[in-house]
């Protein structure tokens, strides 16, 4: 072994030693979990525990609010990623044009809320969304809007945390925009200009291209983090009202370490996985087609 | 949000919503730091140990964080050893699999080994820092090779090739990675909620979420828990946020 091949495994043994240990073990274990009935009698003593094939899947397949947090699940993605990415994007561009003034002071306090933890936030817009003493709803009276039952409301409560969350998370893709933003070469959007491109023909053909692969990423990460919700609901509604804020995570929470059924719940925790890995998968592919990749 | 942590108990729930405190009161602060008097008795929220809980573990994953990944992201970069690209491209597939996967076997195997309801439970996993080792050695990349081999033929052991040649050109990397590391560790929640039972362990995440359970109607409190939660993660990047926000901003080019 040369001296640096041993320097090599001492400089990065350790962490890699721990990575197995709580990451790379565990997760082959979940797989294994997922087929069995581990449960709080396989707690108590390990001969409890039996082998249900995918007994677990099939369970969940005919739960009810399983498909209800799955559902959930979707929407908040759907709706919530265009809402972050879009929002972040375009302040990302305002905050690009040279005739705005005080960047670094509106990039920090913008900044701000995503270093912020999730619960003292969620507690303070749970707070805003009162239905008869928060902020939001005083507001919209000024404006002659009828108060609004934010989080009490199924019909509501899902877009109510949602306006929270991208509150909380557009500061870090706003980061990266700007970050990608600084590398669209400027010379071909003075090209463009000159040749009359309008303002959304130059973001559409010079802009969008250069800054792709920055959005492809961020889309992904998004999908994966909005896929993975789980303290909002937890501090602001408890998954209510009528179970429409439960995620697929707080129904693995709930499932895991509020009943036991630890095997039912490493089956959850595999069917977000596949989610997660799916979405990341189709996405890879439309940014390979778009070269972007 | 401070505003309101500020007012007597109720204010903030009398119609039309007052924008100002009637007076300034210190109320809240007392009762959710010091005790708070139900039927007579004295009752704590177990904030302020929770608080320094938070600290201590927060400091010490980001201690351990930093010894540990950062000379993991030197040798990943310029270390030439076998298996080291076969382990990279492992590294990177596995930030694909959400952590939730590992979270219900990892606490049964701490289950096992009676590392449940203790901070060896809770800061062992933080200490994986995949993302870390990336970071370092994206950062370490943009070092001239040549450097390294001027140390090592004038006779530096590798130990000292890193320490004194790398280290240094490496401290805004390792500030950004602190920065990241322990507001990770502060803010995080669902892992110290599975892992700690017991209320004198708490973190202030799990701490306020306990009181938010049982106290939604106390608004003026909550705030004052939020203020307490917030303040201090909130100074720690105002002072520091040149660095963390060049680091976003360098990283993510390259990424």
């Amino acid at each position: 072994m040369t001296r640096q091949e041993r320097a090599g495994w001492l400089f990065s043994g350790p962490v890699l030693a721990i990575i197995a240990f709580v990451f790379v073990l565990p997760t082959i274990l979940a797989l294994g979990l997922s087929v069995t009935d581990y449960s709080i009698y396989a707690l108590a003593d390990w001969a409890n525990l039996r082998f249900v094939g995918l007994g677990n899947f099939n369970e969940l397949l005919s739960t009810p609010l399983f498909w209800r947090a799955l559902g959930n699940t979707m929407l908040f993605a759907t709706l919530g990623v265009p809402m972050a990415i879009g929002t972040s994007l375009f302040v990302a561009l305002l905050l690009n044009d040279a005739t705005v003034r005080w960047k670094p002071l509106w990039r920090v306090l913008l900044f701000a809320p995503y270093v912020t933890s999730i619960v003292a936030t969620a507690v303070v817009w749970r707070f805003l969304f009162n239905e008869r003493f928060g902020l939001i709803n005083r507001a919209l009276a000024a404006l002659g809007v009828a108060p609004v039952d934010w989080l009490g409301d199924p019909h509501t409560s899902i877009p109510a945390i949602l306006i929270f969350v991208t509150w909380k998370v557009f500061g870090y893709n706003m980061i990266v925009f700007t970050a990608a933003l600084s590398a669209v070469p400027g010379d071909l959007m003075e090209a463009a200009r000159l040749d009359g491109a309008s303002r959304w023909g130059r973001f559409r053909h010079v802009t969008l291209p250069a800054i792709g692969p920055t959005l492809l990423l961020a889309t992904v990460m998004s999908v994966a983090g909005f896929l993975q919700i789980f303290a909002e609901p937890y501090v602001m509604t408890l998954g209510g009202p009528a179970q429409s804020t439960t995620t697929v995570l707080y129904f693995m929470f709930d499932e895991g370490f509020k009943w036991w059924n630890l095997g039912q719940a490493s089956a959850v925790a595999f069917i977000l996985f596949l989610m997660i890995l799916a979405v990341t998968i189709v996405q890879t592919r439309i940014g390979r087609r778009q070269e972007w990749l | 949000m401070v505003i309101v942590s500020f007012m007597p108990r109720g204010e903030s729930t009398t119609l039309p919503t007052p924008l100002w405190p009637s007076r300034w009161s210190g109320e809240n602060y007392y009762e959710l730091l010091v005790r708070r008097q139900v039927d007579g008795g004295w009752f704590d929220y177990r904030i302020v140990p929770a608080l320094l809980n938070s600290l201590g573990v927060a400091a010490i994953s980001t201690v351990l964080g930093l010894l540990l990944t950062v000379p993991a992201g030197y040798a990943f970069a310029k270390l030439r050893f076998r298996g080291r690209e076969r382990l990279l491209q492992l590294l990177i597939a596995s930030l694909v699999v959400p952590g939730q996967v590992a979270m219900l076997p990892l606490f049964l195997i701490f289950k096992e080994l009676g590392l449940v309801n203790s901070y060896a439970g809770l800061i062992l996993p933080s200490l994986a820092g995949i993302f870390a080792v990336l970071f370092v050695r994206q950062a370490t990349l943009a070092i001239p090779d040549e450097m390294i081999d001027a140390a090592r033929i004038d006779g530096a052991s590798e130990g000292r090739v890193f320490v004194h040649i790398v280290l240094p050109l490496l401290v805004p990397i390792v500030v950004t990675l602190a920065l990241f590391m322990f507001l990770g560790s502060w803010n995080d929640f669902l892992w110290p909620l599975i892992v700690l039972a017991d209320q004198h362990l708490y973190t202030l995440p799990v701490a306020v979420a306990a009181i938010a359970r049982e106290h939604a109607a106390d608004g003026e409190l909550m705030m004052a828990a939020a203020v307490v939660t917030t303040i201090p993660v909130l100074l720690l990047f105002l002072t520091l946020q040149r660095y963390y926000l060049t680091g976003l901003l360098g990283g993510s080019i390259k990424g």
